[in-house]
């Protein structure tokens, strides 16, 4: 047979071209090159799951090949031939046996490595973590310095051996934030705020990503993540305050329209935004008490405002879910000092 | 006046794409062209009498092969759009707008009215018939499923030109897919097409489920039902605990969207996490429920190429049924990253885990089905053949995506893409393809050409390979799904460009596939023996077709492979089983209600899509009044004469 003939050396060709491609290419792709410690971390836990999948695959496609080509129906073909013999318990046990024993160990590591690599558990280290709030919208990404007191849109920059903690919500779809070469990944969800701590250990420009689909300009969502050193982080936040760009509220309803952006610095942003952002959201989910208060005083200034600024909306006519931007208007103008802000945290 | 009907039309239509006129125009002349031969060959009563109102199993099977095979064209060539907008960095082939579009029209059509219902098609004729069965426990019911799946995958394809397709992902998450992310009727489209078909599916579980359990032929115990039946079997109660799942589910979309409710807003105490929580219990059991009966193909497919017994009969059964069960506690591994914490992650990569026991022990089981016997290379048993490295590779991708911290590093990259792409086309893809040589000549009575078939698998399978292996290495490289373009600054060209190659190589083995098929019809070489395989169950000891009625008498059952054992006693020189005398055969009645009462599910479907509660309120009315129609009708079955049944024995070759 012609096939059976060319389907060994194409396993075989199979698994060699795959393990050349592994070994060559994992120095370049960025998962296999991390520059922190939960990326590195994670780049050993990928190695131990490879490595424990590698064990069992490797035999079983020699035994595949081997079987194939003794077993061939082929005149002369000396092999034994058991037409009948369709059990045996001593090796169903052997195969049921392998595979158990391998996710025994898998799950071992797995749960090692889930308790490490919590996402919101801090990274232990002598320097003092720096905070930076994310907020994904449509189409960008808004990184706020709240000991900083500055942001940036589309560009972050972070101090090389900081533990960094993120605090990320979204004002808009779903999307994940993602740095490969310091660790992945979680989520940015409106109405919550998710914990994420990484750290650069050394400078260099890291890509960064949103990695779940929010629309049109999707592809547009790509940031670099700048790691520098203690000095020039400081200097250039100083920077930043300096250069008079300061974020408002109007400022801030104009960034979260729809549509991609250029990278942006700002000296500084309104007091408790992030927080603002994150409860728009959840006034009727799980909020504390006083908030329904809040929420129908926030309708009535929505009325108010909606007949003051009946173009405000984005969104076609006869859409009834719809964000509108006066939503946001309102809070801006509510003292946060006046309403209590709390954040739902970690969830 | 006049400009308020352009309004309306440019808005109703979608518009200003040259490749959509393109598929306008084809769409008119493919409609035209089959009403004409229609009409010129006068075939009309034809089509009505002998297919649309059909109840025969066989029949209602061959139509959902016809309506996956060319969804699968779409979904292909959709796959084939995207692929060409991702060959280069920065392409403008397709616009962010309309490659969302296409992605999800991909998903969607490949799951659901590809996978799904060529899956239900090889149910339809393999199940009856390996059970010893006339039909199917509920025909009418059977012909209903076929006819909502039918209607709802309809529904879905015509947003393509008219209002414009859903562009939120296969599973369009909220709130992307309220209103707030999604204002056009594409998500509409999404939900009513998914709805009316996943309702045909959920009938389609009820009626196998009852089908395999009160219809089995005298003596077919539990431990001797043929191994793909088993599969089907577990697969249907997936289904059935699944399905209504997905219902729930979109119908509060739905309400979000159409009753302004706030089920998954994240405004007015909705929450999208709810969403993506329910969506994922149907969507896991799901994969599983496509895969399983292709598990069952590759073991019938094994044994009769192997001329050899299947290996551990028992421990594939157990595996099955417990992976039917597990696929519900696996869900969360699809968000891993939502940050649910370590003790929620955990649990749920350790049950992932969990059912890659059982799924490892078939691969062994297959492995030693082969070892001892005689291995030879149809192409049934080259799918299968093809399948094991792919599944197993893909299966080991899978594992290390279930160990939760790693899966940071992998989800949503095109890692996670190409090792479904792997599990799915090498595991459930291959597997129908494989079912489908295998039943082809039973299903037509004539057999495909070998060579021809030869060279659509090995130009498939190096296709393959070619795209997805690439897609492992771009996403470790930091590739994410979804994304309409690239820039040249990534590195991510020669992998992308690659992988392009290897999906048109794959275009081109469907073509070939084609190609097989016309040439076939073309040189019949027919199957008299109603056995070309020398296989082993009791659907070869019947003609090639089968017969309408299938079996003249029912078999009485002593062996788990009934047929080869009834082929070794002859050949060992003894008396073949005796069988009864000829009886009328009672048959059930062919009805029009299905197919009219799906229309109307789609004027439904249509009307509450664009919110024209006019023309959905008839709809509803049309349902009732069909049930009600066939509530009263006590018409419904027939007895074929003896006579009738000799003649057409005879003609088959067949001495009663």
């Amino acid at each position: 047979m012609p096939t059976s003939k060319l389907m060994r050396p194409l396993i075989t060709c199979g698994v060699l071209a795959g393990t050349v491609m592994l070994a060559s290419g994992c120095k370049s792709m960025i998962v296999f090159d991390p520059k922190g410690p939960i990326g590195l971390q994670q780049r050993d836990l990928i190695n131990i799951t490879m490595l424990l999948c590698l064990i069992i695959l490797v035999p079983v496609l020699v035994i595949t090949a081997w079987i194939i080509w003794r077993f061939r129906d082929k005149k002369g073909n000396k092999a034994p031939y058991q037409p009948v013999w369709s059990h045996s318990t001593k090796l169903e046990i052997v195969w049921w046996g392998i595979p158990i024993a391998v996710i025994l160990v898998l799950a071992i590591v797995t749960a090692r490595y889930t308790y490490a690599l919590d996402p919101a558990k801090p990274i232990a280290s002598d320097n003092k973590p720096i905070t930076v709030q994310v907020t994904s919208l449509d189409w960008k990404w808004l990184f706020q310095y709240p000991e900083q007191g500055i942001a940036t849109v589309n560009y972050l920059v972070i101090p090389e051996r900081t533990p960094i903690k993120f605090e990320l919500t979204s004002d808009g779809p779903m999307n994940s934030f993602w740095v490969p070469q310091l660790g992945g990944m979680i989520y940015t969800m409106s109405g919550m705020a998710t914990t994420m701590y990484l750290q650069a250990d050394e400078p260099g420009n890291y890509m960064g990503t949103g990695a779940n689909f929010t629309g049109r300009d999707f592809a547009k969502m790509g940031f670099t993540a700048k790691a520098t050193s203690k000095a020039e982080f400081d200097q250039w936040v100083a920077e930043a305050k300096n250069s008079g760009n300061a974020l408002s509220e109007e400022g801030y309803q104009q960034l979260a329209k729809p549509g991609p952006s250029n990278r942006m610095t700002f000296a500084s942003v309104p007091s408790g935004l992030f927080e603002r952002i994150v409860n728009e959201y959840s006034t009727s989910r799980g909020a504390p008490p006083g908030y329904t208060i809040k929420a129908e005083t926030l309708s009535e200034e929505k009325k108010a405002e909606h007949t003051e600024h009946p173009e405000s909306g984005q969104l076609p006519p006869g859409n009834n879910a719809q964000k509108d931007a006066h939503d946001i208007n309102s809070f801006g103008q509510s003292d946060p000092k006046a309403h209590p802000m709390h954040m739902n945290h970690g969830k | 006046m006049i400009d308020s009907i352009k309004d309306f039309v440019s808005w109703f239509f979608v518009t200003g794409d040259p490749l959509i006129y393109g598929a306008d125009v084809s769409i008119v002349l493919t409609t035209v062209a089959i009403i004409f031969v229609l009409t010129y060959f006068g075939k009309w009563g034809w089509l009505w009498r002998e297919w649309l109102t059909t109840v025969d199993h066989k029949r209602v099977g061959i139509m959902y092969i016809i309506a996956s095979l060319l969804m699968l064209f779409r979904g292909g060539v959709d796959a084939l759009l995207m692929r060409t907008q991702l060959a280069f960095p920065d392409m403008k082939f397709l616009s962010p707008e309309h490659y969302n579009e296409v992605f999800t029209t991909h998903g969607v059509e490949m799951i659901l009215f590809m996978a799904m219902p060529l899956m239900f098609g090889l149910f339809n004729i393999a199940v009856p018939l390996q059970l010893g069965a006339r039909d199917v426990a509920f025909p009418f019911l059977n012909s209903l499923s076929f006819w909502l799946f039918f209607m709802g995958a309809m529904l879905f394809n015509m947003s393509f030109v008219i209002g414009g397709s859903a562009n939120a992902g296969w599973l369009s998450y909220p709130p992307l897919s309220e209103l707030t992310g999604s204002p056009s009727v594409g998500e509409d489209f999404y939900i009513w097409g998914v709805q009316i078909s996943g309702i045909g599916s959920l009938m389609t579980g009820i009626n196998f489920i009852v089908t395999i359990v009160k219809m089995r032929a005298p003596g077919m115990t539990w431990s001797k039902v043929p191994i793909f039946t088993w599969s089907v079997f577990s697969s249907c109660i997936a289904i059935i605990v699944a399905f209504p799942v997905l219902t729930v589910t979109l119908a509060l979309l739905f309400l979000d969207r159409f009753l302004g409710a706030h089920f998954f807003t994240m405004d007015g105490g909705g929450n999208a996490m709810m969403y993506v929580n329910l969506i994922w219990m149907w969507g896991h059991p799901e994969v599983y429920i496509i895969v399983l009966p292709a598990f069952g193909v590759f073991s019938e497919v094994v044994a009769a190429f192997s001329r050899k017994r299947l290996f551990g009969y028992a421990s594939m059964v157990f595996a099955m049924l417990s992976i039917s069960f597990l696929a519900y506690f696996t869900w969360l591994h699809h968000f891993f990253t939502m940050g649910s914490g370590a003790d929620v992650n955990l649990f749920f990569a350790i049950t992932t885990m969990i059912i890659a026991i059982p799924t490892g022990v078939k691969i062994f089981n297959w492995l030693f089905t082969m070892y001892r016997g005689r291995i030879s290379f149809e192409t049934p048993m080259l799918w299968t053949l093809g399948f094991i490295p792919c599944f197993v590779v893909g299966g080991m991708t899978g594992v290390m995506l279930s160990a939760a911290p790693a899966d940071f590093q992998f989800h949503n990259s095109y890692f996670l893409i190409a090792h479904f792409h792997q599990v799915l086309i090498g595991g459930a893809v291959f597997g129908y393809f494989a079912g489908l040589y295998y039943w082809w000549p039973k299903i037509f009575g004539f057999k495909l050409n070998e060579t021809i078939g030869k060279w659509a698998f090995w130009i498939w399978n190096i296709g393959f390979y070619v795209c997805f292996m690439p897609q492992y290495f771009v996403g470790l490289d930091g590739m994410t799904r979804r994304l309409s373009s690239y820039g040249w600054d990534r590195g991510w060209w020669a992998m992308n460009f690659t992988s392009t190659i290897g999906g048109f190589l794959m275009g081109l083995g469907f073509l070939f596939q084609v190609w097989q098929i016309a040439h076939s019809i073309k040189f019949m070489e027919k199957d008299t023996t109603g056995d070309p395989w020398g296989a082993r169950t009791l659907e070869w000891s019947i003609p090639s077709p089968a017969p309408l009625y299938n079996f003249a008498t029912v078999p009485v059952v002593t062996d788990r492979d009934d047929w080869w054992e009834e082929k070794e006693r002859i050949a060992a020189g003894k008396a073949p089983k005796a069988k009864p005398a000829l009886e009328p055969i009672h048959m059930p009645k062919n009805s029009s209600i299905p197919f009219i009462q799906a229309i109307c599910w789609f004027t439904v479907g249509f009307g509450l899509v664009f919110h024209w509660l006019w023309i959905a309120i008839p709809g509803f009315i049309g349902i009732a009044a069909t049930m009600l129609a066939h509530s009263f009708n006590y018409d419904t079955d027939y007895y074929i004469p003896v006579d009738e049944i000799k003649r057409t024995e005879a003609e088959a070759g067949r001495i009663v």
